[in-house]
């Protein structure tokens, strides 16, 4: 069928929807205006920067470069979806807070998604390994150290615990 | 940057989508990865009126080791696949040594190999990889289907030798043979960015440590990807010592046409090659001995 | 007072919304019946318009308006002037400022046309085709050296030679003190900068609120106060009826304190007219264009010396870029000419800067603001000095450095804020030795360097230095409260885009208030919330804010302890104020809660002694007379391939004195995330523009910020030489880590590639494999 709108049924956290979407509607737009999940931010449209960063059936993407007609079907875990409750962070999450890893906070939601699906990969990374896998996001406030401190405490406490 | 308004066709099968292209010819586009398609519909420099969405074709992906010494890939196989492949690995060691440099994890994880090949952007380290080692490229459309020799292929910047009705859907490489050894090397501003220049370099030897077979192919270095194929000429024979490889880096430098652009001027994009052709024949003859 | 907080690396209060995406960004903003704006933009660098059509435009379904210059009728006026020329003898200043929308004539690329009004922003893009546009393209002046040539097109028709400005500042006497130098070295510096690229662009949304009769604005700026008091003088409206919100925001680095941008202004406008909220939102292509960027000076310098390295005196002769508008005045190039001077006793010192339009984004403010120019050049010259006259880097820096008895230290010549340039405190010798020692200076010079040489490897060092002017006035403001809950808030004019202010101004609540850091509630950036303050720039948030917020907390303090003692019927030195509560020292079981005092601070009913201010509150000002001089050194080690002109950073060292330390871990951030922007503009960032003035790299991926395989792990040290201006002693330092690093990675790449043997000398900024490779070719 060919079509300027485009049906979608998409699992997002868990949770799933069903929306009647403009082809053209991109993946962060979507989430961000129609689902109201404004923890995805957009810094480039144009797939450098990384802070759009979400996972797609369980790996990182830009979602600025898919449409959401593209997840018909799908399962997609943004920010929003990381933390398993309300009083407790992913530890991740808790690494970052304790190493003092965002300033401004902007780039943060990209880093998380890429950088949780990178642990998962990757449980006892070194610091080029770490570098490496957050090269394709930019952060213009903390000059990253801190960031790959955040990632290797955050490797510690993943190997010391079930997750 | 919003893309302009498109029909979007989400192909059900091979079939539908090569219809749908031969309806439309230039006035639609395959939609695979879209990590290149689509920054480019975001910034609205390509407009197209129907983009068909290709990724539900799961036909079209998938890697195959075939009776003969080749590898076939699926054009819709994303290097995030190809990448974690054990066969491409050992059996592919130029691609595996060039996958980590293209782009980052996350582009990775949607390109796929097809639409990387046919968007042939002259800076992209695939297109060099496919001519380096010779491989064919496999193209579909409702009228018939046809193999194209890698040389074949790459016809200009962005251009490639595909009709307006065809889809890429399949690339054969070469499995490498014994006492061959492969380098792939590229320079570019940071780790991810496209290659200034990068060189892909291939040297396989006979019983005796004589040179019986030599690529070498560059991205980055002109309009294509080039081979440089007198300086690959000039190793056959030699046992490619240091005095070898220097003529070879020096011919090459000849040989390449680079444009120059904001980040290296011709100059020093020529200067490049040199250097990286003669890093790249070293590491290459230097793995070639550890091979069987 | 004993302070638990003050100095503590406190993990941040803000951390938990923001790690949740929980926090409001202005894209975030979501009102009913919405609009969206696009912006037409011109494609040409300089031309005269002759048509614009937007009625095609218009009749496209979802679009609501589009309007032009001509449709602002007395709307349209050029944006004020922000920041007036200090008073300086002699000086020429030819003010031209931004427009909402272009009329007449186009400046630059990318400046704005029309605006559209429409259901959504891609049917308002779509609407940009439909607008038939006439522009008759002139030259473009884009080349600096030629723009004030006579001859030379005009930016402004009626500023004859471009001339933005013309401005000499001197002490002392630079030709007698040359006349009698033993050597004199003397180069042509280039300096260019770039687009500070937060991740976060620009954006703003305004909803006017017909029946509450109130205009509701948020915007990603740095200067909220300003913003407001300028948008209600422009609309004809009370201030009271204006709410600018700075909500969490992605980074500024200084554009963002830029006003009065044509969005700002036009999207207030529009809303009004079309009872309609709006929003806008920088897409990433216009912030190359839209948004302002720091660019390029081209410096003539000298410097004197004697024979055993004393600096008998620098001249300077400098042109400046301010692109095709001058709103921000002059702080850039006095900035450039102020930090040229450094932690050296420079007595006689001859400037001079002409100030150029050129047809390009204009110039403000960026992170550094004009100080990494004026390092370049005297650590430049300082370098070149000592290796003429033989001496060892460090060595001819240490030889000239201010003694630490000297201060405050009187330099003379005007600062950006308009009082003569005087340096509070510092003492420089230790913050050296600290930085050689950590980078292992001696040993590399004597052991490392020659054995790694001998290796192959070529390996440089560098070490540079420089004085940072922070913490300027004129003032900001704090009010504190302890409610009748027991919440303690804070409430500040200005805003936050990263800094931590969540935390360090908290922090120095909780100490004087006595309760535990997390219960500080602060509010920044919202101009209900507190009316008066200038903005975050400068490296001066910290400094002046946190000095007002620590005046409130300690008066709230005050009040809170004469009435607990009033409450306890007992001597205030006798009560302990911490956990919340007052209590009694040595007796046990008598306390009471900051609530319960806040509420007898309020009574309902009864009578009040005359004099007294209800409640536990108290909002004071902090206006410090001059900015306290931070300073530092960076040192690195590199490794550079000497075919492909690769580089890797080994080693970098920071030692930075900004006197107290509110936050060690916020400082740290504040220094790597300086660093990281330095290397950029050191070896990655370039705006490159050809002869028509045209961007050729808009796109993040032809800009190159450096990612986290660019940026090395950093050794941070810190000295501490409190100032004497304000009460914390507290200097900035959010600049601290940009500003040297463009001479630092020209030392130590010439002493790596050992380039001024080969006769090749690194006079420019930004450098890269490719501009290397050109220079040592011959």
């Amino acid at each position: 069928m060919s079509t300027e709108f485009c049906a979608v049924a998409v699992t997002v956290n868990g949770k799933p929807y069903q929306r009647e979407v403009e082809a053209r509607l991109l993946l962060s737009d979507f989430l961000r205006h129609e689902l109201t999940l404004a923890g995805t931010h957009v810094g480039c449209e144009h797939g450098v920067c990384g802070a759009c960063t979400v996972l797609f059936d369980g790996v990182p993407v830009r979602s600025c470069l898919m449409f959401a007609a593209q997840t018909d079907g799908h399962e997609l875990m943004t920010v929003e979806g990381l933390a398993p409750d309300r009083e407790r962070l992913h530890p991740l999450q808790q690494a970052m807070h304790e190493q003092h890893a965002l300033q401004c906070g902007y780039c943060t939601s990209g880093i998380l998604m890429t950088m949780t699906a990178f642990l998962a990969e990757h449980p006892d990374p070194d610091e080029e390994g770490i570098r490496e896998a957050l090269s394709g996001n930019l952060c213009r406030c903390t000059g990253y150290q801190h960031i790959v401190d955040a990632v290797k405490s955050a490797a510690l406490k993943l190997r010391g615990r079930a997750w | 940057m919003k893309p302009a308004p498109f029909e979007y066709i989400a192909a059900r099968s091979v079939e539908q989508a090569l219809a749908a292209k031969a309806a439309h010819c230039e006035g639609a586009r395959f939609l695979a990865g879209g990590q290149s398609l689509v920054p480019a519909l975001n910034f609205r420099l390509a407009q197209p009126a129907v983009l068909i969405d290709i990724n539900p074709l799961a036909a079209l992906a998938g890697i195959a080791q075939r009776d003969g010494g080749t590898i076939r890939i699926g054009a819709l196989t994303r290097y995030r696949m190809l990448e974690r492949d054990p066969t491409v690995a050992l059996n592919l060691p130029l691609v595996a040594e060039a996958l980590p440099e293209i782009a980052h994890p996350q582009i990775r994880n949607r390109s796929t190999i097809g639409g990387n090949l046919a968007n042939a952007d002259p800076a992209s380290e695939m297109p060099a990889i496919v001519l380096a080692l010779g491989g064919r490229l496999r193209a579909q459309s409702v009228r018939s289907e046809r193999w194209i020799e890698a040389e074949d292929f790459f016809i200009g910047a962005l251009t490639t030798a595909l009709e307006p009705d065809e889809m890429l859907v399949e690339i054969e490489l070469p499995v490498m043979p014994p006492r061959t050894g492969v380098a792939f090397l590229e320079m570019s501003r940071r780790r991810g960015d496209f290659a200034l220049v990068g060189v892909a370099a291939l040297v396989g030897f006979d019983a005796d440590n004589t040179c019986r077979t030599a690529r070498l192919a560059y991205c980055g270095a002109g309009d294509r990807p080039l081979l440089a194929r007198e300086a690959a000429q000039s190793l056959i024979g030699s046992r490619v010592a240091s005095s070898d490889i220097a003529q070879a880096a020096a011919l090459a430098q000849t040989a390449v046409d680079p444009h120059g652009n904001i980040h290296a001027s011709v100059g020093y994009q020529r200067h490049l090659a040199g250097v990286l052709t003669r890093r790249a024949l070293a590491t290459a003859t230097e793995r070639a001995r550890h091979v069987n | 007072m004993v302070t638990r907080y003050l100095g503590a690396p406190i993990p941040r209060n803000e951390d938990a919304r923001l790690l949740r995406g929980q926090a409001l960004f202005v894209d975030d903003i979501e009102l009913p019946g919405m609009l969206h704006a696009a912006f037409l933009r011109s494609q040409v660098a300089h031309g005269r318009i002759s048509r614009i059509d937007a009625s095609a435009a218009l009749a496209r379904p979802g679009v609501v308006a589009v309007y032009t210059a001509n449709d602002l009728g007395d709307y349209w006026r050029p944006g004020p002037l922000l920041v007036p020329p200090p008073p300086i003898a002699g000086l020429i200043f030819n003010q031209r400022t931004q427009v909402p929308l272009a009329k007449d004539k186009v400046r630059h690329v990318g400046e704005a046309l029309a605006i559209v009004l429409a259901e959504s922003r891609y049917l308002a893009e779509d609407a940009l085709a439909d607008i038939a546009v006439e522009i008759e393209p002139l030259p473009a002046v884009v080349d600096l050296e030629s723009a004030a040539a006579a001859g030379s097109v005009l930016v402004h028709d009626d500023v004859a030679g471009n001339l933005a400005a013309h401005v000499r500042q001197r002490k002392g006497d630079y030709a007698a003190a040359a006349a009698q130098a033993d050597h004199v070295v003397r180069r042509r510096f280039r300096y260019d900068r770039g687009a500070s690229s937060p991740i976060e662009t620009r954006g703003l949304v305004a909803s006017f609120d017909k029946r509450a009769n109130q205009l509701t604005i948020w915007d990603t700026t740095q200067a909220p106060v300003f913003l407001r008091n300028g948008l209600a003088g422009m609309l004809g409206l009370s201030e009271r009826q204006v709410r600018v919100i700075a909500p969490f925001v992605g980074g500024a680095f200084g554009p963002k304190i830029m006003l009065f941008y044509p969005e700002e202004v036009l999207l207030p406008w529009a809303a009004i007219r079309l009872d309609r909220p709006i929003k806008w939102i920088e897409d990433r292509l216009e912030h190359f264009f839209a948004t302002s960027h720091e660019r390029g000076q081209i410096h003539d310098a000298e410097m004197a010396l004697t024979r055993d390295g004393r600096i008998l005196g620098v001249k300077d002769v400098f042109v400046y870029d301010t692109g095709a508008y001058n709103p921000y005045g002059l702080t850039i190039p006095i900035n450039s000419q102020c930090t040229l001077l450094g932690p050296y006793a420079i007595a006689n010192y001859d400037s001079t800067f002409t100030a150029l339009f050129s047809n390009k984004p204009m110039v403000t403010p960026y992170r550094g603001a004009g100080r990494q120019h004026g390092v370049f050049v005297i650590e430049r010259l300082l370098d070149i000095g000592a290796r003429e006259l033989g001496f060892d880097r460090t060595e001819i820096r240490r030889r000239n450095f201010i003694a630490p008895e000297a201060f405050p230290y009187n330099n003379a010549i005007i600062y950006q804020d308009f009082a003569p340039l005087e340096y509070d405190s510092g003492n420089y010798g230790p913050v050296l030795d600290k930085a050689l020692a950590m980078i292992g200076y001696d040993d590399f010079i004597a052991r490392e360097q020659p054995l790694l040489r001998s290796e192959g490897h070529h390996v440089g060092i560098g070490v540079v230095c420089y004085v940072e002017g922070t913490g300027i006035g004129p003032y900001e403001g704090a009010k504190v409260q302890v409610q009748a809950n027991g919440k303690v808030s804070l409430a500040t004019g200005i805003g936050t885009q990263g800094q931590g202010h969540y935390t360090s101004f908290a922090q120095i609540v909780a100490d004087q208030v006595g309760v535990d850091v997390r219960e500080v509630d602060v509010v920044t950036g919202d101009t209900d919330q507190f009316y008066w303050g200038a903005g975050t720039f400068a490296s001066r948030g910290a400094v002046v804010a946190g000095n007002a917020v620590n005046a409130a907390a300690k008066a709230v303090r005050e009040k809170i302890l004469r009435l607990a003692a009033e409450h306890f019927e007992c001597a205030e030195q006798d009560l302990v104020l911490a956990d919340g509560q007052v209590a009694i020292a040595g007796v046990p079981g008598k306390a009471v809660r900051l609530g319960e005092l806040a509420l007898k601070a309020n009574p309902m009913r009864g009578a009040v002694r005359p004099g007294t201010e209800p409640g536990l509150e108290s909002t004071q000002y902090f206006g410090p007379p001059r900015g306290a001089t931070a300073s530092g050194v960076h040192a690195m080690i590199v490794q550079i391939d000497p075919e492909t002109f690769a580089l890797t950073i080994k080693k970098y060292v920071v030692v930075h004195d900004c006197g107290t330390v509110i936050n060690p871990l916020i400082l740290a951030g504040q220094v790597h995330g300086g660093v990281a922007q330095g290397i950029g503009n050191a070896f990655y960032e370039q705006l490159v523009f050809d002869e028509q003035g045209q961007l050729l790299n808009a796109s993040l991926a032809d800009y190159l910020l450096p990612t986290a395989l660019d940026v090395p792990r950093m050794e941070l040290g810190h000295t501490v030489t409190p100032s004497p201006l304000n009460p914390l002693g507290i200097k900035g330092a959010g600049e601290a880590g940009a500003i040297p690093v463009g001479p630092l990675f020209a030392q130590a790449i010439e002493d790596a590639l050992a380039l001024p043997g080969r006769g090749v000398e690194l006079l420019e900024i930004p450098l890269s494999p490719n501009r290397l490779w050109e220079l040592t070719r011959k």
